[in-house]
């Protein structure tokens, strides 16, 4: 086991990119002990970063029109983010797992059929998907983790496929095909475990775009309802006043974009380490 | 003989997939008749005038009556009237669909000769300073969400330089300077994707076998770039280029929206915002047709940059 991380341990940017994003990890899950205030509650409107709260302590990042602390919400929001990405990525992945093994075993009518829906899907611009769906559907956390389940499930559905195509062929899951072992039990455990290396680098990085799209929809006003301490809303209602007030869109923007780029750099890392131990064996 | 096959089977597979889009924009948009009503009348409306109105308007006849209507409707043109502009849909389209294609055309032209240019220099010496620089620029912009760029961008040059108008609503006619900030934030991330898979593409390509005897010929690495290298490393990066129109799209939403520009992509968002579901339908329609039509443009660009896969072979479906 040592010996399988410690490639992983010795490339620079697996190292920065795991700690960029296992650093917001850390501060959504120490959220309560990490943020100096309430990030709901109104004190002072406005204020600048740096700004001293006349009741003690300074407003490190300043304060938002609501007389927010824009510190403690971006730090909650990592919490919105993680929580909410992961849910709808991990759903994702059920359904795009499940499906893929089931088309890439099984092929014939049911690959075709599940194909030609994942390209339909596939044939929409994200957004303009995403946009239809909160129109139908409305906004609230769990369609959101919906939507965004519905719109990568297509690609992860595909990827698996792919992969279970190829695996399926091979003579250790003809054997098991022999051995008379259950076809759930060959997917699960023959074929799978074969696709790790390319979704792991997948997940990273879709965990990435879904945290991208949660704040591009709070951007345009469709994402998590107020008052939820989220990015892409921050950004949204700071929008207005940025000309006076940068500091209320340039923080939630500089989080995201750290977040991404953390997962980014972790799955390119992962990419060179695994093409490398292949070019090995 | 074979561009012909091929185009009337990409065809029916574009049309195929159309009519599968349209069945579910239709069932997702106008399945619920109540809905409908409230969204057309507004949530103050009275139940008895939602009822006259359904009925003047068909919504008591079946569902599969309704959805042919509705889809014989739009193939002829016909679609329907915006209840937020108060306008004929297939009248405001075109002209906000140009007005993104500009933004779009702009972001091209500097996607391309960027995205290639970096890419094929990073390529042709892997881990040289340069080849790192452009690694780096390409994780950054590939990281940034769309409307995070255009934060930053605007906190550089509108806020702080001062150089450029932070919105683009062309309210005193089309103005260069008004654009150059929305093409920019809409180039940012394709131009460093771009950028990285042209630099894969052009490593893979120089250590072919080909490639090295050209070497060991004793070829200039100008000749063996330009007359060897080139046109197989650029296969998979047109194939990008080509697909990343349902990418331009989505983000075409958010620049316009950030930058208050009168495109397809603010028609989107005002007929979300709004329960504007005829426009909204309309919208999802084109940007699908936008999207299936880049994917054919894009086969035929690849099968006439690389000849070994022959037209009648991916008309098949073998290529």
């Amino acid at each position: 086991m040592r010996k399988a991380i410690l490639p992983y341990l010795a490339n620079p940017v697996v190292v920065v990119g795991a700690l960029l994003s296992f650093g917001w990890l850390f501060v959504a899950a120490l959220a309560p002990w990490l943020a100096p205030y309430d990030p709901i509650k109104t004190i002072l409107p406005l204020m600048q970063p740096g700004a001293a709260n006349p009741a003690g302590g300074i407003f490190l990042l300043g304060t938002d029109m609501l007389g927010r602390d824009i510190l403690s919400r971006l730090i909650y929001g990592a919490r919105t983010v993680v929580v909410f990405a992961t849910l709808a990525t991990v759903t994702a992945y059920l359904v795009g797992v499940t499906l893929g093994l089931i088309a890439g075993y099984w092929r014939g009518r049911v690959d075709a059929v599940l194909s030609y829906l994942a390209n339909v899907v596939l044939s929409f611009p994200v957004l303009v998907l995403y946009i239809v769906i909160i129109v139908v559907i409305g906004s609230s956390p769990f369609n959101i983790v919906l939507a965004v389940t519905f719109g990568s499930a297509p690609a992860i559905f595909r990827i698996v496929r792919g992969i279970t195509m190829d695996v399926a062929s091979r003579d250790y899951v003809a054997a098991a095909v022999t051995q008379g072992e259950r076809a759930w039990r060959i997917m699960v455990f023959d074929v799978l475990p074969n696709a790790t290396g390319p979704l792991a680098v997948d997940f990273c990085l879709r965990l990435g775009y879904t945290a991208i799209t949660i704040g591009t929809l709070g951007f345009l006003g469709l994402g998590l309802p107020p008052p939820t301490p989220d990015w892409g809303t921050m950004v949204n209602e700071g929008r207005g006043m940025a000309i006076a007030f940068p500091h209320l869109v340039i923080f939630p923007c500089l989080a995201i974009s750290s977040l991404m780029l953390g997962l980014s750099l972790l799955a390119d890392g992962l990419r060179e380490v695994s093409d490398a131990q292949g070019r090995r064996t | 003989m074979a561009v012909t096959l091929f185009i009337i089977r990409k065809l029916g597979g574009a049309i195929a997939t159309m009519l599968t889009v349209s069945l579910l924009v239709f069932l997702a948009l106008e399945v619920n008749v109540a809905d409908v009503a409230v969204k057309v009348l507004g949530q103050f409306s009275t139940d008895a005038q939602r009822a006259t109105w359904l009925a003047a308007n068909g919504y008591n006849d079946p569902v599969v009556l309704r959805y042919l209507r509705w889809l014989g409707a739009f193939v002829t043109g016909d679609w329907g009237t915006s209840t937020y502009y108060r306008t004929e849909i297939a009248s405001l389209i075109p002209g906000r669909l140009a007005a993104s294609g500009i933004l779009a055309g702009g972001a091209l032209l500097v996607i391309i000769p960027v995205g290639l240019i970096a890419g094929v220099l990073a390529g042709m010496r892997p881990g040289s300073l340069l080849d790192r620089l452009v690694s780096l620029v390409s994780v950054l912009t590939t990281s940034i969400p769309d409307f995070a760029s255009a934060v930053f961008l605007s906190a550089v040059f509108v806020f702080w330089l001062k150089w450029l108008p932070g919105a683009s609503t062309m309210l005193s006619g089309f103005s260069i300077s008004e654009i150059v900030l929305p093409v920019l934030v809409l180039a940012l991330y394709s131009t460093g994707y771009l950028a990285r898979v042209t630099r894969a593409s052009m490593i893979d390509v120089m250590g072919t076998h080909y490639v090295r005897t050209a070497r060991l010929k004793g070829a200039s690495p100008t000749r063996i770039v330009l007359r060897h290298a080139l046109r197989n490393a650029l296969i998979t990066p047109v194939t990008v280029i080509m697909l990343q129109f349902p990418w331009l799209l989505s983000g075409v939403i958010v620049v316009e929206v950030f930058y208050a520009y009168k495109g397809f992509g603010t028609l989107l968002y005002d007929a979300a915002l709004n329960s504007d579901i005829y426009l909204v339908e309309a919208c999802a329609m084109v940007s699908v047709l936008v999207v299936v039509a880049t994917q054919i443009l894009s086969d035929l660009a690849y099968s006439w940059l690389n000849p070994r896969v022959s037209l009648a072979d991916a008309a098949m479906g073998r290529g």
